[in-house]
């Protein structure tokens, strides 16, 4: 009867209860999406890179390059000649060494040049290394393998012709495309930016530039496929490399030699320090974001208090006829705890699927547009202790009304 | 005795120096139907609201059914009231967004049948007996006459078999035939259940149905009336 009685008089106020359910869902929408992100946004950089020891670039800010060289976010200050990659990959206490080429796109997506060390070493999330769905690595200088979400998003597959463009705009009218790359593999999801990537080999970035000069196709230039296969293609530059050590323990010795090496001007960083240089500069955003969700939050409780007070002030028949047929005031008190308790599970209910409904759709776009990877399944012991001191904070402001009506209950 | 009183005062707790209510002595015999009249602002409300234990009295006794309420609790009398006395307003008597079931069935829910309730099958058949017909029954409160509506609060006033009834006003809201056909419902269902009656209203020409009538103005005396 408690129930009925709560429920049934929530439904006699639809209007004014569904406007408040909604400001409810939305507040609870906003501190849940806030803190989802923050902690998948940490999850999705922190698995992107693992096992990679040092990451060698031209010299630039450490976040900077472990934002390009990484995540694809950015855009490189300056290449790295092929000698000094190779003098440092030849050093005894490395293992191994990718080396990095970007700058060139198909259709948004980043194409990176590199060798086949990448496929056996580089390893993402925890210490996964990458594989094949179908296919292999690349063995010529026109191969590609591609990512999943370029296979799906794009419908390719294994044998398909694609033609890459110069720089990286999705519109990019400097195409490549007298020489065209045929896809000989394609990876398995990582969620990573590795799903967004076209791998190509390092012979055939320097392929499609030549006849190329300052980022200018020269009339007349262009040679064709068979040609090029021919020539022994060895790049200029790259854009960055990966180092793996054999012994941890050379980590700091190796970034020093390579920061003091005297050939060019070169910057080594451990990916892990930068990322947490990265977390550091989040902070702040972190905490405005929090802040803002929970003054929504806030702004939100204070309507539901407002509506179920001005309730109060319609319901003093309704009030005096329950105080009549027994209801103590406690009886009152607690029924507009009910009530408000009904309005929050709902709004939780709504607000928790509306976040997990928008993070399926918006899930290709964040990880295309922002290289975010993120769970759409949101329920986590961290979601679930939110709700619960969204709940109780929903019950605090819920007295305020609630005791105004046990006061005048008591008083009738 | 139903009804005892024995010097009650009752003043509003902000203003303690000017009683609202002074009743030396007033008494009602068990089955006893008591027709109470008088001006409106004279305390009348207030007078209720003590006998049905809402209020409890500032100085004074306060005996219904020789259980004294004076001496209890809050918590008590909500208790007391639900079970011991029907109480019937002179209008919006049921909670509008229940149907007529409901607000009958509140009433239980508040009574010594607790949680269980009552059959809903008794609670139809005492609906029935006032002229409400089962389909009526299911109708949201607020969509019911005025005549059925307080003849839905009568059932949920004699639903927990009260020993007292308290009738505040019923019939300032309904015609005259409306009203002589509420009076001929209630006061034989009063004498079958051998309820006491107290009935309040001003409307004089209602006293005719009743062989004791008194004035709130000669039990209670104000000293700003002398």
């Amino acid at each position: 009867m408690f129930f009925k009685l709560a429920l049934k008089s929530l439904l006699n106020r639809r209007g004014s209860v569904i406007l408040t359910l909604m400001a409810m869902t939305v507040s609870i929408f906003v501190l849940l999406a806030v803190e989802h992100m923050r902690y998948q946004t940490k999850q999705s950089f922190a698995n992107t890179v693992s096992g990679v020891d040092l990451i060698v670039g031209a010299r630039t800010g450490s976040l900077n390059l472990l934002l390009y060289s990484v995540f694809r976010i950015g855009s490189p200050t300056n290449n790295i000649s092929w000698d000094s990659f190779e003098d440092i990959a030849s050093k005894p206490q490395v293992k191994w060494a990718i080396p990095i080429a970007l700058g060139d796109s198909h259709r948004g997506y980043p194409v990176m040049g590199t060798t086949g060390v990448y496929f056996e070493f580089f390893s993402y999330g925890n210490q996964r290394r990458l594989t094949f769905e179908q296919g292999h690595a690349f063995s010529q200088v026109f191969d590609v393998v591609i990512g999943s979400d370029i296979a799906r998003t794009l419908g390719y597959s294994l044998g398909e012709k694609v033609v890459l463009s110069h720089g990286l705009a999705s519109t990019s009218f400097s195409l490549h495309d007298d020489l065209p790359f045929k896809v000989v593999g394609i990876l398995a999801p990582t969620g990573t930016p590795v799903d967004q990537t076209l791998h190509v080999s390092l012979a055939g970035i320097k392929a499609i530039h030549i006849g190329w000069q300052q980022g200018v196709k020269i009339p007349g230039g262009s040679i064709n496929t068979t040609q090029i296969e021919q020539l022994k293609l060895k790049p200029e530059s790259i854009t960055a490399f990966m180092l793996g050590l054999k012994s941890r323990m050379a980590t700091f010795r190796v970034q020093r030699t390579i920061n003091e090496y005297d050939r060019e001007p070169l910057l080594a960083i451990l990916p892990g320090v930068a990322l947490s240089e990265l977390w550091q500069m989040m902070n702040v955003l972190e905490n405005t974001l929090r802040l803002i969700s929970v003054l929504i939050l806030i702004a939100a409780l204070l309507g539901l208090s407002a509506m179920l007070l001005a309730s109060i002030r319609e319901r003093n028949r309704e009030v005096q006829l329950l105080r009549v047929v027994g209801a103590s005031p406690i009886f009152l008190f607690l029924l507009i705890e009910l009530e408000a308790l009904l309005i929050i599970l709902l709004s939780s209910l709504l607000g928790v699927s509306l976040l997990s409904v928008g993070l399926i759709t918006a899930g290709d776009f964040l990880a295309s547009e922002y290289g975010l990877y993120i769970q759409s399944n949101i329920l986590s012991a961290s979601v679930l202790y939110l709700v619960l001191v969204v709940i109780i904070a929903n019950l605090v402001a819920a007295a305020i009304p609630a005791l105004s009506l046990y006061r005048s209950a008591k008083t009738v | 005795m139903t009804i005892n009183l024995n010097n009650v005062h009752y003043a509003y707790p902000d203003s303690l120096d000017k009683p609202v209510l002074n009743i030396p002595s007033w008494v009602v015999e068990s089955k006893e139907q008591v027709f109470l009249h008088g001006p409106s602002g004279c305390g009348k409300s207030t007078l209720l609201n003590l006998l049905s234990g809402m209020l409890a009295p500032t100085v004074g006794e306060l005996s219904i059914l020789d259980k004294r309420l004076d001496q209890m609790g809050q918590h008590q009398r909500d208790r007391f009231r639900a079970n011991h006395i029907g109480y019937v307003f002179q209008q919006f008597n049921l909670i509008s967004y229940l149907n007529a079931l409901e607000n009958i069935q509140l009433a239980t829910y508040f009574g010594k049948h607790g949680r269980s309730g009552v059959k809903q099958g008794e609670i139809e058949a005492l609906l029935e007996k006032l002229n409400v017909s089962p389909a009526d029954c299911y109708k949201q409160a607020n969509t019911l006459s005025i005549g059925q509506q307080q003849r839905v609060a009568i059932a949920r006033a004699l639903i927990n078999k009260p020993e007292l009834l308290i009738v505040d006003e019923p019939t300032s809201s309904l015609d005259q035939h409306n009203r002589d056909n509420f009076m001929s419902l209630l006061m034989p269902l009063a004498a079958e259940n051998s309820i006491t009656l107290v009935f309040v209203s001003h409307d004089l020409s209602l006293s005719r149905y009743f062989k004791r009538v008194d004035a709130l103005s000669d039990i209670s005396c104000l000293k700003g009336d002398e």
